[in-house]
């Protein structure tokens, strides 16, 4: 089987097999000038199984030809990163032999035409990175978008995202402790479903895919292959348009019993050292899998489909090296090893079967039914994707506007209360309750604050994970926006106390062939590059989702960022909670009253002007140092960063969680006596502030502490009673405000608060 | 020295979660029994943990309930070793009819997961002896099937006998159907067996076994046996 072979000079086509029409071309997915590309690189006409390959390898989704030029820009090193882009997943430094491995992927297009599964197989598909390297997954998040409440499907597509997620990660039994969800009109048409993962695992044993070595098996485990999910790829490299749920049959069906068999056989085996390199079965399958192995190791691999564990009969080549069946995995072992890593896998009830061979003919050579189906170089199959440089127009940013140009309201509290009952402010318990947010009995922050926390099983240590994005923001101005995302998931980090180490980020965005959608791409680059590099904060995975549009509309520009981050002893950590009565609550940051893009102005104004709130990342440094410093001396008892709906929503969330058990602690407010109109002051949304509790006696030394970094500080409440109280205003209730705050989500899914 | 034995199914993920706690609290060390084995090995208790055996394939706990370890465990039960089910656990030992009912699929349709409060009834079990009877505790849940399920004459049966450990409750005590999470009747968390041996519950004892997890309320599930065994 190793003997070099010299390429064939007509395409290995089964006899009756169809011939190539240019419809078969087009169908899939081959654009403009792409198939007299393919042609010329090959030197012939390809088979339909090689076409089917090429097809998924060039496809957007594989190939990130829209965007690699540009991802290239983004910063990937630093003295904590261990891997960046290019593995299954990014992997960080934690100190002690351990390491973080994590990443977040998309599963849009799927999760659109079949919430439930499209959701719950984009939770598997981000397992699987994270295990694929050796690591045991700790965490997942979910960053969701949907349309507008009243939009017919809106309500169908929460329900079976939210049961798809919980039902996948809740079986594996991976705790599911943070996300994020928006309801916004942009994106009707196309939801957006990332989910992120991350592991921990040994910085001495983490896995790797190029298959090293000539004459070794090619390992197949896992689940037995089907026709779902053939062209998956494919189909989410494209727009929809009004037949688009005759794609149904592209997504794929998960099934994660096999998922956690698989996550325990696989780790049972690297704990061994039988495994030379191993990779997932993702998009594009046993296509993708196995160029990237062969390629990354400058190998070649026969296949003999024969020997694919197979749940359908009849299958061709064609489906076979298209489908994407899920909880597949693909390994090369030592030699001589195969014996006790089938042991392994057939003791958790997995399949187990040798379909190739490493080569030395740098081929990918298909057989099936003794028949050659596909005989290609592998490195032109890994590397010859177009690269497109598309056409660009920069997003001309709106002026900002001043606070005193948006209407004040009626009472700062009874607005309050309505923000904090509105769609994109309420409670998202209903969603992350249906998560298993306990499970692996780690979790030392739950949802609901500004980031998670989980314990480094069997240490003092703790990994802080959050995600965030503010598409309008970034829909305004895509540098400032995409600036503010990584910040905010930065500020989340060091609001627990973490030291923040890096990011992985899934950029969701319309068709790049557009200059203006290719315009928010390159802005939103440029601002996470910015951001990245002050904050020391680099890139080490991520995700381009393109083609987030239907018959032409577009979804606002969606650059999710998640971020991880080390606390290094649990006992110095803080929540949003407020726990003692009479702690002072100390604002800082600097204050413009910045209404432009804000909740306030959406909601009570009902309009989204202006430019976004600016990020000035040398002052993020500075608070953020000092907020993490004053954790870290056990000075404050609560932290909460201040973001979407400015300062009083943020107290206002540190007083419901607050109290014993979450029974809510009240806080009364110092009125504000500056020169900016108090509405722009309790509902701005200006950056890099953040909120602290502290003894009266800590808080002198917390506004001394800003002063002498040039930070502004101020007293803006104190903690006690059950109730917010402000001078001027009839008083609100705790109690009154967490119905409101609690309700919307639960009645809107019909099935009232539980 | 305790020996507590945790079965591992197919499919059970907080089987590592309750050995931390069993281990925290015994201070021995804990024997991971796979559910293919013919025999658990000698055992002072056993433990069915959390999680999805088998898939959650036909019923929750149905095949576990026929895998082979579970002959022994079931003979050992009733020669009167204690067995601790815990949420997927105690679907196991209802459908292996060790204990009686079902649990059935929530009323809201939904998987729960929160703290949720409880009312100790039965202390004169192995497993809760240290609770005040009437004492209020905080204890997580994470299931989608908890709603327990008996016909009339076994529910009679089991409130008769003083056979309910815990009630779903309010942060008050009230115990009504608007402070049942799941629909369960009579708000029943968990029961024991006729010989007050064997419990099972719904609530994970084991995540609230210490305070960097948010509380200390299960934590007496495993000291009772610690002290029921001293006390044998």
């Amino acid at each position: 089987m190793n003997a070099a072979k010299p390429a064939p000079a007509s395409a290995p086509t089964t006899a009756g097999a169809p011939t190539i029409t240019p419809e078969t071309v087009a169908s899939h997915g081959f654009k403009g000038d792409e198939y007299p590309r393919l042609l010329k690189i090959l030197g012939r006409e390809p088979s339909l199984t090689e076409l089917g390959i090429f097809s998924v390898m060039w496809s957007e989704h594989c190939s990130y030809k829209s965007s690699r030029v540009w991802l290239k820009t983004l910063p990937t090193t630093g003295a904590q990163v261990i891997h960046g882009p290019g593995e299954n997943a990014g992997v960080v430094d934690l100190g002690d032999g351990d390491c973080a491995v994590f990443k977040m992927e998309s599963h849009n297009h799927p999760s659109y035409i079949e919430p439930y599964q499209g959701a719950a197989t984009g939770v598997g598909g981000i397992m699987r990175d994270v295990f694929t390297m050796g690591a045991r997954p700790v965490a997942n998040l979910n960053a969701l978008r949907f349309g507008d409440p009243s939009h017919p499907k809106t309500r169908h597509l929460v329900s079976g995202v939210v049961s798809g997620i919980g039902g996948y990660g809740n079986c594996v039994g991976v705790p599911t402790v943070g996300g994020e969800t928006n309801f916004d009109a942009g994106y009707n048409n196309n939801i957006l479903v990332n989910a992120m993962c991350v592991g921990l695992a040994k910085t001495d044993k983490i896995f790797t895919s190029a298959a090293r070595g000539v004459g070794l098996p090619v390992v197949y485990v896992g689940s037995k292959t089907g026709r779902d999910g053939i062209h998956g790829a494919t189909m989410a490299s494209a727009e929809f348009d009004d037949k688009s749920d005759e794609k149904r049959p592209t997504v794929q069906v998960g099934d994660p019993f096999t998922e956690k068999l698989l996550i325990e056989a696989c780790l049972e085996l690297m704990a061994t050292d039988a495994i030379s390199s191993i990779q997932d079965m993702g998009a594009a399958g046993l296509t993708s899998s196995t160029a990237e192995m062969a390629d990354k190791g400058g190998v070649g691999i026969d296949l003999d489909l024969d020997h694919v564990p197979q749940r359908e009969s009849g299958m061709t080549a064609y489906e076979m090296m298209l489908s994407e069946s899920q909880e597949r995995m693909l390994m090369i072992l030592k030699p001589g090893r195969e014996p006790e890593a089938e042991a392994i896998f057939r003791k958790w009830g997995l399949d187990f079967a040798v379909i190739g061979i490493t080569t030395d003919t740098g081929r990918m050579i298909v057989k099936h039914k003794g028949v050659i189906e596909a005989d290609l170089p592998v490195p032109v199959l890994a590397n010859s994707a177009p690269m497109y440089e598309r056409p660009w127009v920069p997003t001309v940013p709106p002026k900002a506007i001043l606070p005193e140009w948006v209407p004040a309201p009626n009472t700062l509290l009874g607005t309050l209360k309505s923000m904090l009952a509105h769609p994109q402010l309420c409670s998202r318990r209903w969603i992350w309750e249906q998560y298993d947010h306990m499970v692996m009995g780690d979790t030392v922050i739950r949802p609901g604050g500004d980031a998670a926390v989980v314990r480094i099983h069997g240490t003092k240590k703790g990994l802080a994970v959050t995600c965030d994005v503010t598409p309008r923001y970034v829909t305004a101005d895509p540098v400032m926006g995409t600036k503010q995302a990584v910040v905010e998931t930065w500020r989340n980090l060091i609001a627990v106390g973490a030291d923040p180490l890096a990011i992985t980020d899934n950029m969701n965005f319309a068709n790049p062939e557009r200059p203006e959608v290719m315009g928010q791409f390159v802005g939103s680059v440029k601002g996470m590059s910015e951001a990245c590099r002050v904050l020391d904060y680099p890139v080490v995975s991520g995700n381009v989702s393109l083609y987030n549009e239907t018959n032409g509309v577009g979804i606002p520009p969606t650059p999710a960022i998640g971020g991880v981050g080390l606390i290094p002893d649990t006992a110095y950590m803080a929540t949003i909670a407020l726990t003692r009565p009479g702690d002072l609550l100390v604002l800082v940051g600097r204050e413009q009253g910045w209404l432009g893009q804000s909740l306030y102005q959406q909601i009570v104004a009902e309009k989204l002007e202006g430019a976004p709130p600016p990020v000035d990342l040398a002052d993020e440094l500075k608070a953020g140092r000092l907020v993490r410093g004053l954790i870290r001396e056990g000075k404050v008892s609560a932290v909460h960063d201040v973001s979407d709906g400015g300062l009083l929503v943020a107290i206002s969330e540190m007083a419901l969680a607050g109290g014993e058990h979450g029974s809510g602690l009240g806080v009364e407010l110092f009125p504000y006596e500056g020169k900016l109109p108090p509405h722009a002051i309790w509902f701005g949304e200006d950056q890099g502030r953040y909120v602290l509790a502290v003894t009266p006696k800590d808080a002198e030394e917390v506004i001394e502490r800003a002063r002498l970094l040039a930070l502004p500080a101020r007293i803006v409440g104190r903690a006690g009673g059950d109730r917010l109280v402000l001078k001027g205003e009839a008083f609100l209730p705790l109690d009154e405000l967490r119905t409101a705050h609690e309700s919307w989500l639960p009645g809107y899914m019909g099935e009232g608060p539980a | 020295m305790i020996r507590a034995s945790v079965i591992v199914f197919p499919g059970s993920n907080c089987d590592r979660d309750v050995k931390v706690a069993l281990e925290r609290v015994t201070g021995s060390p804990v024997s991971m029994v796979w559910h293919g084995d013919a025999t658990v090995p000698a055992s002072d208790l056993i433990v069915l943990p959390g999680g999805f055996s088998y898939g959650d394939y036909l019923r929750c706990g149905a095949m576990a309930a026929h895998s082979p370890i579970m002959k022994d465990v079931i003979a050992k039960a009733n020669a009167g070793t204690p067995v601790l089910g815990i949420c997927n656990g105690f679907q196991i030992l209802c459908e292996s009819g060790l204990l009686p009912g079902v649990l059935m699929r929530n009323a809201s349709l939904r998987f729960i997961c929160r703290d949720v409060w409880l009312k100790v009834e039965a202390t004169d079990t192995f497993f809760t002896r240290r609770y005040a009877k009437g004492q209020l505790v905080r204890i997580s849940i994470a299931h989608a099937e908890g709603n327990y399920f008996a016909d009339a004459e076994t529910l009679a049966r089991i409130e008769g006998e003083g056979r309910v450990a815990f009630r779903y409750s309010d942060a008050k005590g009230v115990v009504s159907p608007d402070t049942c999470p799941n629909g369960a009747q009579n708000n029943i968390a968990g029961i024991v067996s006729a010989n007050r041996r064997v419990l099972g519950m719904m609530p994970h004892p084991e995540r609230l076994f210490e305070d960097a997890l948010g509380g200390i309320d299960g934590r007496k599930v495993f000291e009772s046996a610690v002290e029921s065994l001293a006390a044998a």
